[in-house]
């Protein structure tokens, strides 16, 4: 890992603005991602996840916005000339946007079947994605998007690029659209529950498919999901979020070994595993998730730990700390800071 | 198998849907800051406390609300709807006694008060509320032969609120001969034109008073067996599917490749002419509901078809519901707000098709009355120059239809607000 | 408490509640103005399994395997193209489900009752929790709606639910809420055989535990046997005491849950084992590719449908399509190479 993060998100806030009140689905998010590693968000719903991806993407739709943070992007221009980007000062329909946007950070969306149009067969939208973006012509596109169906493991990928998406089954969809979002060699892969609408040996045959990819183009990857499974199995570095704030961060052994957010550690301890005993009682979090509009006062999952301090976790927000050699967590149990507010 | 840090908790919460950023009225959630405690009972699945208690008033409200509450809180947002709807109650108003606000008996004519302009009302006499209007005097102009009317100021003739003129029976139920308003003096010779008269002499506003009557509910009725005939036929056609299904979906097909003008024009030229207006009235009514039931039916068809697919309802039938309970209690009622909407929305079809239809002479017939039938007064030029308050039914016709589709907007945009 | 009985007929401690017997559910495909049949999606292709009381049987596979119609056919929400359901009712007397009309089929119903996958679909949104949680109860005798309150009540309580949410509606409630809803709903009428379609799929991890742990105390106390389809591994092998794999409409695999995992016998559970992700960043999964996609149902192989993807095929996979039999004690294949082969398992 080289010592300057690709992507750096410092106190991303990202509000939606409703009727009935505001919906602070993202309130304060910081990561770095690293050129080459696979890093992952983890979190069940409503902890701001997905909210997180579009805003990076700049596609957070009204009545949402970002309303504070950064996202720097550490980029190299045409001539060579390195820069740094926020990404939320541009305009989301800028000229610089548009050219991130599928050049430099791509996106694998949840569903593939909506992601693509059903009247343009897939060969036209993966060609129409490198016309965007590369000086080549239609020919030269095609070329590319043939042998990005090859790479991605379509069979037959000639026949392939004149089908349209409804054509294919799920598994071929979910790489045709990897190869969409390869086709202009991204240095950053954008992938939101990738496999979650697909078959356990689909999601297998993915997972080991974005692997591959990711080793041979070194690509960075940020991979967004409720899976726990999956993120033990891709993820370099995790983020476990909730209810729009981090919970903690570190490398993925410490997180699954040494979790110390009492959530990340009730969590795991909730999922029924392989290697545990059947038919017994599974601990359980309390509760259920409270709505984004009535968020808990102080630290977001007091009213649900069991280690919660009372006077202080429920006034008291806690900011992200070191607490580890490249941990971080936020929680009153590891130290004071609070969020500043 | 030992009960190894058991913490099943109870939400003891109304959370609204997690995660979803929609606008989703209303669903709130009680206060996070309390903690149910569990009880284990005998193993069992566990209780809240008895001491737990509702954060807000506002929360029980909602959620204890029906569909129908929620659609109405929704409607009522919608500023320009209510105010529509309360247009539309007008309306109705006028619709149940036309004659209480028609000044003058609409059949009455007098071919030498015809083209009265419109009389401008004055609300104040001096400072109190006592409404006048100029008296006008008309002279026959030698050269043309017509009437011409001028306004003699030398003259007020006084009005008032509910004044009596001529008798009728409410609802055909009892009898009085009170009107919104009239001349102060009912024995004078002086009447009131608050919109003109025609070229035989007769108050256009009560004139239009009655037509309303007739326009709104020739609308309103054959939408409603539109709806009888859509609701029934879709919904046989969704449910059963099959052959039922098959022949009523060519049916409709037939009958909406049919042009519609020509067919109307078939239909009603067929109706024997010596028939009574109220007689025309009903058989235009149900030939415009034959015809406009298709595009219900497909849509109530749709609506069964999907439906049917639904797992509330396939939990019905294995709770052993009958058919016709399943189709009464579960399926129509998930459709009725949508099929209220897009009724609400036909009926001003409806209204322009028997205005337009009586306009050419082909629908209700004079003497019954109708916007279209008084439209009729106005198809030349030479009218129009002469007398363009004669156009004023066409203005009912504007306020009506936008009043309705506004209405009918609103109650669709609440009944389903994520628009599926 | 894992009731292992030991063969499909009874002894003393078991008894078989439900027989399946060469279940076939095939739908016409249809094509043209006059809607002829041009071939048949056979969505279950010959299916043979038993349930004995009390326990809970997994139904696993992907989608298109055909669980989902199984279990709908159990319950009669389709009449299955031929073969037999044997159901043993409350009186002890054996029926099959296949050959009733809805009207002698009415009756039973209250027996057998099922818990969905979306629990939003599942509610009916315009009635209050009173009338979902009710309406079994009336449509089967009890038109008292005092009694109806007071059952209701008992049933709210029993799920973990307060009874005064009995007059709100279910979009005041959570997803989780909502199964917990629709499992008071099933249990109304006192059923003996609970059909769970993927009942816990569509929430969050946090509450799958608390509905799975529901379930489990619902069955001990009321003495239920569960079919539990689903598709994710790890949560059947949790809660089931015996599973079954499918694939395109076959079965190819049933057996004691601990004894499929540890040892399966059939390439394809072997793959879907291997395919699961481990929660452990330790443990590697996925190392083994199962390569091909999922055959269409409409047009399956010639021979084992399995074959085009297994590593382990030979001639004889290809001709001819495998018997589903018992190679060790309760322990069912359709493999011709299920003797010979060591397949890895996990955990």
């Amino acid at each position: 890992m080289t010592a300057t993060p690709l992507l750096s998100v410092r106190d991303l806030k990202t509000y939606f603005f409703m009727d009935e009140g505001i919906v602070k689905a993202v309130d304060g998010v910081s990561f770095d991602v690293y050129p080459g590693q696979v890093f992952g968000i983890v979190g069940e719903s409503g902890c701001g996840k997905s909210v997180t991806m579009k805003a990076i993407l700049r596609i957070v739709e009204p009545p949402g916005r970002i309303v504070g943070g950064q996202i720097l992007l550490h980029r190299q221009k045409q001539n060579g000339v390195l820069e740094t980007v926020d990404l939320v000062k541009l305009d989301a329909n800028g000229q610089t946007m548009r050219d991130i946007r599928g050049a430099e950070i791509a996106l694998i969306p949840q569903e593939p079947m909506a992601a693509f149009s059903p009247v343009h067969t897939v060969g036209d939208q993966v060609i129409e994605a490198i016309l965007l973006h590369q000086k080549v012509s239609q020919r030269e596109a095609r070329a590319i998007a043939l042998q990005m169906f090859k790479d991605v493991g379509i069979p037959m990928p000639e026949q392939r690029l004149d089908e349209y998406s409804w054509q294919l089954s799920g598994g071929l969809r979910q790489r045709a659209m990897i190869a969409m979002a390869l086709s202009c060699n991204p240095r950053l892969l954008i992938a939101d529950e990738p496999t979650t609408a697909v078959d356990v040996t689909t999601q297998a045959q993915v997972l080991r498919l974005l692997r591959r990819l990711q080793e041979q183009r070194n690509t960075a990857i940020i991979f967004i999901t409720h899976d726990l499974g999956v993120i033990a199995q891709m993820a370099e570095y995790v983020m476990v979020m909730y209810l729009g704030l981090m919970m903690e961060q570190g490398p993925v052994d410490d997180i699954f070994h040494a979790p110390q957010h009492p959530y990340t550690q009730a969590l795991l301890r909730s999922i029924p595993t392989i290697r545990m005993t059947p038919r017994v009682n599974l601990p359980t979090i309390s509760g259920s998730i409270p709505h984004p509009f009535n968020k808990p006062r102080g630290c977001p999952f007091h009213p649900r730990c069991e280690k919660a301090m009372p006077g202080k976790c429920d006034v008291r927000t806690p900011a992200l700390q070191p607490s580890g050699e490249k941990q971080f967590v936020s929680c009153f149990l590891y130290h004071d800071a609070e969020v500043s507010a | 198998m030992s009960d190894e840090g058991r913490m099943t908790k109870d939400e003891g919460r109304m959370t609204k849907d997690e995660g979803r950023m929609t606008k989703d009225e209303g669903r709130m959630t009680k206060d996070e800051g309390r903690r149910t405690n569990e009880q284990m009972n005998n193993g069992a699945a566990t209780e809240e406390t008895p001491g737990a208690v509702l954060a807000s008033k506002a929360e029980e409200r909602v959620s204890v609300a029906s569909n129908w509450k929620l659609v109405w809180w929704r409607f009522r947002k919608n500023k320009l709807a209510v105010l529509s709807a309360f247009v539309l109650i007008g309306f109705y108003l006028i619709v149940l006694v036309p004659d209480f606000f028609a000044t003058q008996d609409p059949e009455a004519t007098e071919a030498r008060l015809a083209f009265i302009p419109a009389q401008r009302i004055h609300l104040f006499d001096g400072t109190s509320f006592s409404p006048w209007v100029y008296a006008v005097v008309g002279k026959r102009n030698p050269v043309t032969l017509r009437m011409e009317w001028r306004v003699d100021e030398s003259r007020k003739i006084p009005l008032r609120l509910f004044a009596p003129g001529f008798s009728y029976k409410v609802l055909g139920l009892f009898e009085t001969n009170i009107h919104l308003i009239g001349t102060a003096d009912p024995k004078s010779e002086d009447r009131l034109y608050l919109l003109g008269t025609d070229r035989l002499g007769r108050d256009q506003w009560s004139r239009i008073m009655y037509g309303t009557r007739t326009s709104m509910t020739v609308g309103l009725v054959s939408v409603l067996l539109s709806v009888i005939l859509g609701v029934v036929l879709g919904g046989i056609s969704g449910y059963f599917g099959g052959w039922p299904d098959l022949i009523i979906q060519r049916l409709i097909e037939l009958l909406q490749s049919l042009p519609t003008i020509p067919i109307w024009l078939a239909m009603t030229a067929a109706l024997p002419q010596d028939w009574r207006p109220d007689q025309v009235f009903f058989a235009i009514t149900i030939i415009l509901a034959f015809i406009g039931w298709t595009t219900l039916g497909r849509e109530v068809r749709g609506r069964f078809l999907s439906l049917r697919e639904e797992d509330f309802v396939l939990a019905a039938e294995l709770a052993g519901c009958s058919r016709a309970r399943i189709i009464l209690r579960h399926m129509v009622p998930a459709f009725m707000s949508h099929i209220i909407a897009t009724s609400t929305l036909a009926i001003p079809v409806m209204i322009v098709s028997e205005t337009s239809l009586s306009f050419l002479g082909l629908g209700i017939r004079p003497p019954a009355i109708s916007w279209g039938v008084l439209l009729q007064e106005a198809q030349n030029i030479q009218t129009i120059a002469q007398a363009p308050w004669l156009l004023i039914p066409g203005v009912f016709v504007i306020v009506a239809v936008l009043a309705f589709n506004l209405v009918g907007d609103g109650l669709r945009d609440a009944a389903d607000p994520y628009g599926h | 408490m894992t009731n292992h009985s030991t063969n499909q007929r009874t002894n003393d401690s078991t008894t078989t509640l439900l027989q399946v017997k060469n279940l076939k559910k095939y739908f016409p495909i249809r094509k043209g103005f006059f809607r002829k049949t041009v071939g048949y999606v056979r969505a279950v292709d010959d299916i043979s399994f038993f349930i004995n009381e009390g326990e809970t049987l997994g139904l696993v596979g992907e989608s298109g395997c055909g669980k989902t119609t199984v279990a709908r056919c159990i319950l009669r929400a389709h009449v299955p193209t031929s073969g037999a359901i044997l159901f043993r009712t409350k009186d002890g007397n054996t029926v099959d489900l296949a050959r009733l009309s809805r009207a002698e089929l009415r009756p039973l119903r209250p027996q057998m009752q099922m818990i969905f996958q979306d629990p939003y679909g599942s509610l009916n949104p315009r009635m209050t929790l009173f009338d979902i949680v009710g309406e079994p109860l009336y449509v089967n005798g009890m038109t008292d709606r005092k009694q109806r309150v007071e059952r209701v009540a008992e049933l709210l309580r029993l799920v973990g639910l307060r009874p005064e949410y009995m007059q709100r509606y279910p979009h005041a409630f959570s997803g989780g809420q909502r199964q917990r809803i629709g499992i008071a709903r099933a249990l109304s009428v006192n059923p003996r055989l609970v059909v769970a379609d993927e009942p816990v799929s569509a929430l969050d991890v946090s509450v799958q535990a608390q509905i799975l742990n529901l379930m489990l105390d619902l069955q001990k106390r009321l003495n239920l046997t569960y079919l539990f389809v689903a598709h994710n591994l790890s949560v059947v092998r949790h809660i089931c005491d015996r599973v079954a794999v499918m694939y395109v409409g076959k079965l190819v695999e049933m057996a004691n849950t601990l004894e499929l995992y540890a040892s399966p016998r059939h390439p394809y559970t072997a793959a879907l084992m291997a395919a699961v992700p481990v929660a452990d960043p330790r443990i590697k999964t996925g190392s083994v590719e199962l390569k091909g996609e999922v055959p269409s149902p409409a047009n399956p192989p010639a021979g084992c449908y399995f074959h085009p993807r297994c590593e382990f095929a030979e001639d004889v996979c290809r001709r001819e399509p495998p018997v589903f039999r018992e190679i060790t004690p309760n322990h069912f294949v359709a493999c011709h190479r299920a003797d010979e082969l060591k397949l890895p398992g996990i955990g």
